[in-house]
């Protein structure tokens, strides 16, 4: 291999040829890019692209999966959603609500604890790395380990937590998995024990990337732990808070697994979520017609939530 | 005043640390209690009679929840998405990071563009797909549509657009084909990134539950999550059998977080810097 001299004080400019009446770089075939590209692309348009494309193709069918006809009714499974009295429509916002509520209870502790654990973990001493690898450990196990532990956790007759909150004195049949407003804390609380080492690492990485010349500085200048936070840290944040304010509610949104596996949607269907209906009908009834038009609903309205954050995130300009 | 702040903040680090430790430790010592202990009021820490009779029943061949065959195929599964997304995401990101063509703004943007598309919208559709190629029921159904996602191709386009342009040119002086430039060149130097999608894809696939649970429908042919919720089902009054098959499903995964740690937290850490 050569060892770059010849390339030595030449511009990168240089090594673009002209070839047959079009720029490309040296060396790069005419099929060369796409040869590369091919073999993803492939897999992109299979799952992606057709997918997504076919979705709204569905949702304009009256499409069961078991039926041989599935004939065009344009946008009627659309209006039933937002028909009052169809069954279909109330089912889905109600489960849209259980989906509303959780993000409502879980994005915020899942903001403001994981900051609170990074600025605890932001400085040097032996086994800071050990807290953040075991604070982060749930999350790799995935929703059905924590989901079935918590469940055996939080069982309302032989669970550890109530069998403990009897010995410190408070009733010890709360209904965590079939009880409101339990069944919501055992959720939230499980998810935020669940994915907060996710977010104290995004923000301990984040704190880390704050120059150290800014805090000096303010010190000199004589500023308060409390002022420097409020004037250094929280502004040097603000992309980490961006991403994860906007991972977090998505991740919420989108939940599933919690609601299926520790309170099957209970009590009744209280905390099913609009994933799991939308699951129930398409996969489980195989009424995909109803599903692909619940999915596009539930998908403007994240893309909605999306672009709020987004400007309310980039309207002032640093 | 500092030196009691400390201790103090230490000692909540070390609480929170058992809030994350003690229900694993519960999780493994129910695995060996008796299928009456499990479930007894008041309940137990270390088993009062130790057992191995719920990973004796989880290693049965039974036909409705066959919890080694489950780990197979997660096995299977994982490592041939893990393979998949590696290869054709690096090789989509080259390109794309580093030469210029017709339409790769078009593309590129399209790419990005589906990261914000919530994934619900696909599930029905891709049910469809994958049912018209025949995998439904099979681990194909499994490996193969989620290495159809934009993450790896972003995360590795952003890792070569970093690495100096004089690696190139220098090869292709030395009459190199970019082919030959990937592998003998940018893959060498790409091993911690490739490592972090290596580790953060079989995680994302090993763990991949309403998709699995969509797609894949006799016993023996489950994937763990979608498995054990019928393990859940099967095993209704013998929680050590249900925490044993958790244990089974956890070990893989923990061992490969011990060992990798740091690609998968700086992974992670490093996706939110730039995101």
């Amino acid at each position: 291999m050569a060892s770059g001299e010849a390339t030595q004080g030449r511009p990168i400019a240089d090594t673009r040829r002209k070839l047959g009446g079009r720029e490309r770089s040296l060396g790069v075939g005419r099929f060369t890019p796409y040869a590369f590209i091919a073999p993803y692309l492939v897999l992109f348009v299979a799952f992606v692209l057709y997918p997504g494309v076919s979705a709204l193709w569905v949702s304009l069918h009256d499409w069961d999966y078991l039926l041989p006809n599935k004939p065009f009714v344009g946008l009627e499974n659309f209006i039933e959603l937002f028909t009052a009295g169809s069954p279909t429509g109330g089912f889905f916002w109600q489960s849209m609500q259980a989906t509303a509520q959780f993000t409502l209870y879980s994005v915020p502790p899942l903001v403001v604890l994981p900051l609170l654990v990074a600025l605890l973990l932001n400085r040097r001493f032996r086994g800071r790395n050990f807290f953040r690898a075991v604070y982060f450990a749930p999350y790799v196990l995935g929703v059905v380990v924590v989901g079935m532990l918590w469940r055996y956790l939080l069982d309302p007759n032989i669970g550890v937590v109530n069998y403990y909150l009897e010995r410190l004195g408070f009733p010890n049949d709360i209904p965590w998995t079939n009880g409101l407003p339990w069944a919501w804390i055992a959720l939230t609380g499980m998810t935020v024990w669940w994915t907060l080492g996710f977010n104290t690492a995004i923000y301990l990485a984040g704190l880390q990337g704050i120059n150290r010349d800014l805090y000096d500085a303010g010190k000199v200048d004589g500023a308060t732990s409390w002022q420097l936070f409020r004037y250094v840290t929280l502004p040097g944040l603000r992309p980490v808070f961006v991403f994860v304010i906007t991972v977090t509610l998505l991740a919420s949104a989108n939940m599933f697994g919690q609601s299926y596996i520790t309170t099957q949607g209970g009590p009744g269907n209280e905390t099913r979520t609009a994933i799991m209906y939308i699951y129930e009908e398409g996969i489980v009834n195989f009424r995909m017609g109803k599903a692909a038009a619940m999915s596009t609903v539930l998908g403007l309205f994240l893309a909605v939530v999306g672009i709020l954050n987004f400007l309310f995130f980039n309207r002032e300009v640093d | 005043m500092r030196r009691y702040l400390r201790w103090l903040s230490y000692a909540a680090l070390v609480a929170l640390t058992a809030i994350y430790v003690a229900p694993f430790i519960w999780m493994a010592l129910t695995s060996f209690k008796t299928s009456f202990e499990s479930t007894r009021v008041p309940p137990t820490w270390l088993p009062e009679e130790f057992t191995t009779h719920s990973y004796e029943t989880l290693s049965r061949p039974a036909s409705q929840t066959p919890v080694f065959r489950w780990f197979m195929n997660s096995m299977v599964a994982g490592i041939g998405h893990t393979i998949l997304v590696v290869v054709t995401a690096s090789m989509a990101a080259y390109p794309l990071a580093r030469m210029e063509f017709r339409g790769k703004r078009v593309l590129f943007g399209l790419i990005i563009a589906t990261l914000f598309i919530p994934p619900i919208i696909f599930l029905v559709p891709n049910y469809l797909i994958v049912d018209g190629l025949g995998w439904i029921d099979t681990l194909l159904a499994v490996a193969v549509p989620g290495a159809a996602g934009a993450f790896g191709v972003f995360f590795m386009r952003q890792f070569f657009v970093s690495l100096p342009r004089e690696l190139e040119e220098a090869a292709l002086i030395d009459g190199a084909n970019h082919f030959q430039i990937f592998t003998r060149v940018i893959l060498p130097l790409s091993k911690p990134a490739l490592a972090t999608l290596a580790v953060l894809s079989f995680l994302t696939n090993w763990n991949d539950f309403l998709w699995p649970l969509s797609v894949l429908i006799d016993a023996q042919n489950l994937t763990l999550p979608p498995g054990l919720t019928r393990l859940q089902g099967a095993y209704v009054t013998d929680y050590s059998v249900i925490m044993g098959g958790a244990v089974v499903a956890s070990i893989p995964v923990l061992a490969l977080f011990v060992l990798a740690q740091r690609y998968v937290v700086e992974g992670v850490a490093r996706t939110g810097l730039k995101g």
